[in-house]
This record gives C-alpha cells, structure tokens and sequence, in this order.
C-alpha cells in the first residue's frame, strides 16, 4: 500500500515538473522524441536512395538503349535460301527444281506415300470429316478414327496402349518432361536426334551425355550416380532416372544395343525411353522396332515414341508402351493436350498404312536386301566412307578426310549432291542447325533407301555417287 | 473481392459512354484507378478507333466462398479415398507398376495425381468425348458409359446424332464436307497423297507451299511468311530461334502453353506482365531497360513482347493499339500469336490488326494458326521479308520436322481464296459478318439473362463462369442431355476459383441453333443458380441497344 502511494506520488511530482518545466525545454525534448521515433522507423541504409536515378536519367537511358535487330541478316547465298523446290508429289519419281528425279532423299522407305489403299482411307475420311479437328483432342477433338489408330499402334506393337500426337517432333520433344522433372536424371546418347535434345531442355532435368553407344561409358555414369545415391540416399528415394536412346539413329544411321542396355536398365533401375522414327516399320520381322529386332520384350522398354512421318508416310507421331506410363501423356503430354488432334483423314491414311504392313510382313525383308545391296554397292568410293549399319534405310556418306573447315566441306558435299541431281538422283545432305545441336555430327550426304528403288536404280545411284566423288573430290 | 463493382480489367456496361470518353480524352480506368495516360507519352484519344469493351464481372462474395469449400470437401474425400484404397477397403482401379520394376525410383509423386485421381476423375465424363461426324455446327457424338464411375469407358455403338457444337473452334464454318468446298482439296490428296516424308530444307519443300506462302502473305499484307506443321510447334520452335541468352521476353500472364514453352526453350530472360495490363508491361520495359541485366547490368541485347491476339480462356482481345505504342517507345519488338484472331475478327477476318484498324507492319512477328477458322492444321509466321528468311535459315521446325500435309495446305489455300473474295463469290466475306453478328447476339443475349461471361463483346470465345467444382460436371452433362456439346475448364486450366464453360460462336451456326443452346442455357441458369451478374441488362435495356447500334454502323 505504501509502495502504491509512493509511485503515486512520483507519478504526481512528475506532472508537476512537466507544468513547471520552461516552454524551450519541453520543446527541445518533444524535437528529441520525435527524432528518436524517426530513426526508428526509417530505412537504415540510404546509399540506394541517393544513387537513384533521376526521372531525367531515367529517360536518357530509356533514349540511349539501342536493341540488336530483331533478327540478323541473312546472306542471300546461304544454302537454306536456295533451298529445293518440289513439284508434284515427293514418291518414287520427284521433281526437284524442275528436274526428274529418282528419290533417295525422302523417308518414304515402304513407298506408301503414293499408295492407292492409303489415298483411297483418306479420301473416304475425308469425305466424311473435312480436313481439321478444329480442337484438342479435350475439347470434341478427338474422332473415332483417332481411337481405332490408337488401338491399331497398341496392337501392332503389342503393348497395352497408344497415345497420338500430331506432329512427329512434338511426340518425343513432348512425352519426356511429361515424367522428367527439375530434379531427376536422365542419361542420354550423346548422338541423339534434335526432337530429343529440346525434349530434354523442356524437362529441365539433369543431363548426362554418354559417348555414343558406349556402354562402358554409359556404366560409368549410372555408377558415378550410385555412389552419389549412396551419399543422398533421401534424395536418391525420388529421384527419376531415365536413359533416353534412338533405336535406329537418325544422325549416324546405326543402331543402340538394346540388350546391354536392359541388362543395365535392371542392374542400377533405371527406365529406358525408346525413340524409333526410323527403327519403326523398318526393323524386325514384322516392322515392329528395334525390339523386335532383338527379340526382347517390349515390357522391358518403358516407353516407345516414333513419328509416322516416315514408314507410315503420314504425318503426326505417337508413343506406346504400359498403360501405367502412358496415360500420363494424356493429362501432362504438352503437345498432346494443348494442340490441335491430328487431321482424321491423316490418322485413316495411318491405319491403312498399318494394314498394308500388316498384310504383306516380306516388305520389310525386301527393303533390308535393298539397303543390304546399296551399302556394298557404297564401298570403297574414294574420299567418301559409309556411316551406318548395312541394313539401315537411312545412311550416311562422310568425307573420308575433311579439307578443314565445316563451311567448306559442306560446299564440297553440295556439288556431289548437285552432280547426282542432275544426273537423275534426288539426294540432299543432312541438315543441322549447327549452333543448337549438342554434338554436331559431321557433313552428310545422306541417303534413304525405300523399297520402290529397283536394283538397277540402285546401282545407277551409287555408280553415280562414285562417278561424283571422282570428279568433286579427286 | 469485398466491392461488388470492382472489375478486374474492363468494364461494365452501365459505364459504357463514361468509358468511351474517358477513352477518348486520354484516360482511362483500371483497377479503380484512373491514371492519366498522356504523361507516358501514349495518348490514348487517337489509339482506339472504336469502343474497346471487355468485361471481367466479379462473382458476389459468398460465391467464392462457397467455390473454396467445394474444393476443400472433394479434397477430404479425397484423402478419404486415398486412405481406404491404400487399406484395400475401396478398388484400386488405377494402373499399376510393372512387378519387376516396384523397386524403382516412383514414376509418379503420389501427390502429383492426386488431383487427378480424386477431383478430375468424378467429371471426366465431360472431356475427351469422341465424335464421329465433320465437327460443324452439330456433330454426332459416340455414346459412352461407364461402369466404374468414370475409370473406365464403354462404348454402347449407338450416336448421339446433331448435337450443337459450341466447343470446336470452327469460327468461320470451314470444317464442312461440302463436296464442291473440298473439291480442289480431293484433287490435291488424289496427286499428293498424305505425307511429305521430309524437312523444309532436305527434300520437303513442295510448290504447294510454296504457294501457300505467298497467299498468306497477301492475306495478310506483308511481305512474306513461311508456314509450319503445327501451330503449337510454330510457337515452340520458332521463339527459339529469334531471341536467345541476353534477351528479354515480356510475356503475358495467360499466354498459352506454347509460347511459355518456346519461351523457355529460348534460354531468354522471362518476365510477366498482368494480362492485358498496360502500366504493368510499362513498367516492366522501363525497369528492363534501365536497369539491363540482373547482376551483369549489362544492356538487354533485345526485348521482345509476346501476346495473343484473343485469349482462348478469357475471351479478352488484346490491347494492341497501346502495345505497339510502347513498343515503338521503347524500342522492344512485338510478338503476336493469333492462332484464335486470325479470321476471327476483323472487318474481312484479317485477325486483330485489322480489328483495330492497324498496319500489319506495326507488329514485327505476326503469328497465327491454321486449326480454328480455316479448319485445317499448322501455323504461320509472317512479316518482313528478313525475318522470313532467318526462319528458313534458323528455324527448328524447318530443319528437323516433316513440313506440312499438301492436301491440309489445299484446305488452308481455298479457305483464304474465300475469305478473300477470290473464288469470286462474297461467301467468304459474309462468314465473317455472321460471325460477327452470331457473337454480338449470342453474348448479349447471355448478358440480359444475367450470366457473368468474360472478355471482349467482339470475341467470338465465351467464357460462361460457373465458379464452383460441382456446377461443371452437372453443366456439361445437364447441356449434353439437351443435345448441346460444350466445352467446361477448371482449376488448372483456370484459376481455382473461376471454372467456366467456354462456348465458341461460329459462323456456322444458325439463329435457330442458339436460340436452342440460349433457351437451354437460361433453364439450367436458373436451375443450377449460375446467374451470378449483378450488371443483369433487363434493368438497363436502352444502354444496350445503343452501343450496339454504335458498333455496328
């Protein structure tokens, strides 16, 4: 009670001086108060305030910013300018330039582009659907036809399901950062195709180049992971791994060994993703891949993707495998969801495509003799080597030596495709984009084999090649 | 949220001629806030040559509320679920993981499908709902059931015949199988057959694009163009090829998933503006370019605008007189993406450029699609004459992807012979006037009942909100039962809270055809309470009336 009224007391002495106190005083300490209260709440470091820019300099800068041109110019001998010019339908017989051709440059190895069956599908489906689905597959999109094809690859590859895409290059590009994330690893040929290569970019995941086909190169890097793993085994618990290869690779025309890669695949779990644009419809007894090829299950391969831009000669692409991956695409495939379905009378023409390789399984024996007969045929040209396996539709002819620069050989390979040309042999070199691709294969002339070429055009199409290289190189 | 007549971005009718003088004097209002244009240099008065109104209604309060506790309910049942499948109390329907590879690292997160395997999976009945019919204006649909609640599907064999179509994007009605329509297209399928079976710069460059190419680019009034395979690749892999490390993509927030993905792959610098909003993309060019590059500070190399001409999920058409003025200001260049504009608007379909009365040459990447109003598939892109020949050159679609199907080009030829009057009838030009008179009608009527719809009063795509999760399956299914095909989106198409039905106008459509789906759409309205607009246009007839007057002369 005493102590109460003690601090009563001081409290009332304390108002006291305040009334007491001279007017400058009580001035001085409010402007003290005040001041504390300002530092409180002000910004500690003001160096950024004071270099701020004026709004006149602002304005300077805005004035003196030039940008580069929206796009550089582009001289008007690049090769790309001067490109081919197709007339007529790109079969057997082309007209390049206005030159009649026999074609060893389009990826129509079954020749059904020019099939009467297959126009016949279109033409029915045509009628019936006009040209465009006008919406995604989500949204009306999706027609009967598109479900039968589905249906028709599943079967045809024997897997549980099939899902289509409407370009070739969205299919891979697409499917890969549907299950790859930020985060997850994926182990890739370093030869693999460009589609690849922006799939992977898209994914955003950890990428890791093997040497191509190297699998001792390969091991090294699953181990190298493994004793990362062991290190992070929390982080190793959801991290995706995935070995992505080309069945049939479109830049050195050989094949992955797929065996190996299985036994791998087991050995540190990883999945394998299968890309087969050129190895469908070309290998195996039945066309079905480069798993028929080597009679391995096609379980074992997690998943599947090809285009039908070349054996089917349609256009659009699709992947296969278990149905516990691939209706994923279905939700996540970019490509797939927010892009307009395939034209039907594209998917019909597919589905007769797949009827006629159904039906007559021997084309596929015959086009293998024929790029069997051509690539011995290629031997021993002087100054040109064969790249690729002896039963690949799609190879390539290199420079034995280069004379130095890329520029300069392309040129060199320029004037063997011209000679060709204008002897009656359609070839062109294989194009890149030299700055965007991961490893840039060498110089090209690349040659496509279908099984329309008879084995005199075959002939005529590499003694025309060595003629070439005779009078270009030597 | 809490102010009713808050608008998000546009405007509400009864502010109609206020907006169009604010407009006009330089002005104008957004977010409640008005801000003097004049002082960036922009004067808005001589910019728009015709109103510009876009609505963006919010939803009462209580709406939103309830939407959240929708989605919160579904995703307890859904744990629910998920518990009582991992006790093997309920079937596990969902594929599974091979036997021999259970020890791998999980393809999937479990998280990741939850949404999925718990919310997508009650109402899936409503996507993917195969058609076997040219999708025109009715289509007919192949009757599905399911057993499992939507697991699975079965076809019964029977046809849901002529369903009204206001999902495809068939703006001008070229999806048709009209033998004398597609006669040059059978012609060239007959000669071509279907593939190409090669690259742009390999062996697969054909007359027929080659024609293809030049009529576009008279279509368009530029001087060239070059065209693709597929329109969302003409995105994807052609942003890439223009900008690069050092460069600077303003992008607009809803922009679709194809230019995000070319943006990305690009390697450039990524910034958002908020959709369609000006002062946002003005700040952002003046930040960019004061202040270069993060840390290095060096200059941006270059700046690049990317945008749509209509946006597919908003209805909204895109403030272009504006965006070219600052691009012009600021130096930057302008990408845009008409893949839903391009026949789609305009006095003669020519896209949003000649929507508002601009010169192709004001945009410096002119993009668009074939799959929507010319019926077919692909994309172009178009402009000078130097761009064109870089994309050539550089562009990944033309050195790596099969180029176009010839008989698909015949289509997207003799679409554009029509629309441009040189099939020598007038056809072409009266698809376009109907449409145009198919949205204004469609749009007001839906006004005057009182739902809120999004986006421009030209734009032929309509977004309908219905808010909450439970009102899109009972929509869809409700409009399908009356033999009405829609499209619906959710969350994460859209934002959570604003799942919507989409309707696409198309010039196609008869009057009849919308009185249906109009009468249809008022019933359920009123039956799934979806007649949220406070702007309801009974109370304000006369305003209408007006501005549609005005907009039509």
């Amino acid at each position: 009670m005493a102590a109460a009224a003690g601090q009563q007391w001081v409290l009332v002495e304390m108002v006291q001086a305040f009334y007491e106190a001279p007017a400058y005083h009580l001035i001085l300490e409010g402007i003290l108060i005040l001041w504390i209260i300002r530092l409180l709440f002000s910004k500690t470091y003001k160096l950024q305030e004071r270099s701020d820019l004026t709004l006149k300099e602002k304005e300077e800068l805005i004035e003196e910013w030039q940008p580069e041109p929206l796009v550089p110019p582009v001289p008007k001998d690049h090769p790309a300018l001067n490109y081919n010019i197709v007339s007529g339908p790109p079969t057997h017989i082309i007209t390049v330039n206005g030159k009649e051709c026999i074609n060893f440059a389009s990826f129509n190895f079954l020749g059904l582009l020019d099939n009467e069956k297959v126009k016949c599908a279109a033409q029915a489906s045509l009628k019936k659907y006009g040209v465009g689905t006008c919406g995604p597959r989500g949204f009306y999109g999706t027609f009967d036809v598109h479900l039968e094809l589905e249906e028709r690859l599943a079967k045809f590859m024997r897997t549980e399901e099939a899902i289509i895409y409407s370009y070739g290059f969205a299919t891979i590009a697409s499917a890969i950062p549907a299950y790859s994330k930020r985060g997850d690893i994926v182990f890739v040929d370093e030869a693999a195709c460009f589609a690849i290569q922006k799939g992977l970019q898209a994914s955003r995941s950890n990428i890791k180049l093997f040497k191509h086909n190297d699998m001792a190169d390969l091991e090294r890097l699953l181990k190298e992971q493994e004793t990362e793993d062991q290190k992070n085994p929390r982080k190793a618990r959801v991290t995706r791994r995935f070995i992505v290869v080309e069945g049939l690779y479109m830049n050195t025309g050989d094949i992955c060994p797929l065996p190996e890669l299985i036994k791998l695949k087991y050995k540190y779990k990883v999945r394998i993703f299968l890309e087969e644009s050129l190895s469908f419809g070309v290998l195996g007894e039945h066309g079905r891949g480069i798993t028929e090829h080597f009679g391995i299950n096609i379980d074992d391969i997690d998943l599947i993707s090809a285009n039908m831009e070349n054996s089917l000669a349609s256009i659009g692409g699709f992947c296969c495998g278990r149905s516990f991956i691939i209706d994923h695409q279905r939700l996540s495939g970019q490509g797939y969801c927010f892009s307009a379905s395939l034209p039907p009378l594209l998917a019909a023409a597919a589905i007769e495509a797949l009827n006629i390789m159904e039906d007559n399984p021997d084309i596929f024996q015959t086009l293998r003799a024929k790029c069997e007969h051509i690539h011995k045929a290629l031997q021993g040209i002087s100054g040109l080597k064969v790249v690729g396996e002896s039963f690949s539709p799609a190879l390539h002819l290199q420079l034995e030596e280069s004379c130095g620069s890329r520029e300069n050989d392309v040129k060199l390979l320029k004037r063997v495709v011209d000679y060709c040309m204008n002897s009656g042999v359609a070839l062109t070199q294989a194009c890149y984009l030299e700055k965007e691709e991961k490893c840039l294969p060498p110089p090209s002339i690349r040659v496509v084999i279908t099984v329309e070429q008879t084995e005199q055009e075959l002939d005529k199409a590499a003694s025309l090649l060595k003629e070439a290289a005779q009078s270009v190189l030597n | 949220m809490a102010n009713p007549s808050a608008v998000c971005n546009g405007h509400l009718h009864h502010h109609h001629q206020k907006q169009n003088n604010l407009l006009k004097s330089g002005i104008y209002k957004k977010n409640g806030i008005t801000k003097g244009m004049k002082k960036n240099g922009v004067s808005n008065g001589t910019l728009y040559k015709k109103t510009f109104i876009e609505h963006f209604e919010q939803a009462p309060m209580y709406v939103a509320v309830f939407t959240v506790v929708g989605f919160a309910v579904g995703t307890i049942f859904g744990y629910l679920r998920d518990f009582m499948r991992a006790w093997g109390l309920e079937k596990r329907n969902i594929a599974e993981e091979r036997e021999q590879q259970k020890d791998f690292v999980p393809l999937y997160q479990d998280f990741e499908n939850f949404y999925t395997r718990n919310l997508y999976m009650r109402i899936r009945d409503n996507w993917n709902r195969p058609i076997c019919s040219v999708p025109g204006p009715q289509f007919d649909l192949m009757e599905r059931v399911t057993d499992d609640y939507n697991w699975t599907f079965r076809f019964t064999g029977r046809t849901i015949k002529n369903v009204i179509n206001m999902g495809s994007y068939n703006y001008l009605g070229f999806a048709e199988t009209d033998v004398n329509a597609l006669k040059t297209v059978t012609i060239e399928l007959e000669k071509y057959g279907t593939g190409v079976c090669s690259t742009r710069q390999e062996m697969g460059t054909l007359d027929k694009h080659v024609e293809l190419e030049k009529l576009v680019a008279t279509f368009l009034g530029v001087e060239d163009s070059m065209v693709f395979g597929m329109g969302f690749a003409t995105n994807s892999m052609n942003i890439p090829a223009l900008v690069g490390k050092g460069c600077l993509i303003l992008s607009d927030e809803l922009n679709h998933t194809s230019l995000v993905l070319g943006a990305r792959l690009s390697g450039a610098t990524i910034r958002i503006f908020k959709h369609n909003n000006m002062q946002s993309l003005e700040k952002l060019l003046r930040d960019a370019i004061i202040y270069g590059q993060p840390r290095t500070h060096r200059a941006w190399r270059k700046i690049i605008i990317l945008v749509e001409g209509i946006y597919s999920m908003e209805g909204s058409i895109v403030r272009l007189p504006e965006i070219v003025s600052l691009k012009n200001k600021y130096k930057a260049y302008l990408y845009l993406d008409e893949a839903h504009s391009i026949g789609a608007v305009g006095a003669t379909g020519r896209g949003v450029v000649e929507y508002f009365g601009m010169s192709p040459d004001d945009v410096d990447v002119l993009m668009g699609t074939f799959t929507k109003s010319f019926g077919a598939a692909g994309g172009y892109i178009a402009g000078k004459k130097g761009l064109v020949d870089f994309l050539r050159t550089h562009s990944h679609s033309a050195v790596y992807a099969t180029s176009m199907c010839p008989p698909v080009a015949e289509q997207i030829i003799r679409a554009m012979k029509c629309l441009m009057g040189l099939d020598g009838t007038t056809q072409g030009l009266q698809r376009v006037r109907q449409l145009e008179k198919n949205t204004r009608y469609f749009r007001r009527k839906l006004h005057e009942m009182g739902f809120i719809i999004y986006g421009n009063d030209d734009s032929p795509v309509v977004p309908l909100l219905l808010y909450m999760p439970g009102k899109i399956g009972a929509f869809a299914r409700r409009m399908l039962e009356r033999n009405i095909g829609v499209v619906v989106v959710g969350f994460p198409a859209t934002p959570i809270t604003e799942s919507r039905a989409r309707f696409c106008v198309s010039a196609a459509h008869t009057r009849e055809m919308l009185d249906t789906v109009l009468n249809a759409l008022d019933e359920l309205g009123d039956y799934l309470q979806l007649k949220y607009s406070r702007y309801s246009k009974s109370s304000h007839p006369e305003l209408y009336e007006e501005t549609r007057l005005e907009l039509e002369d």
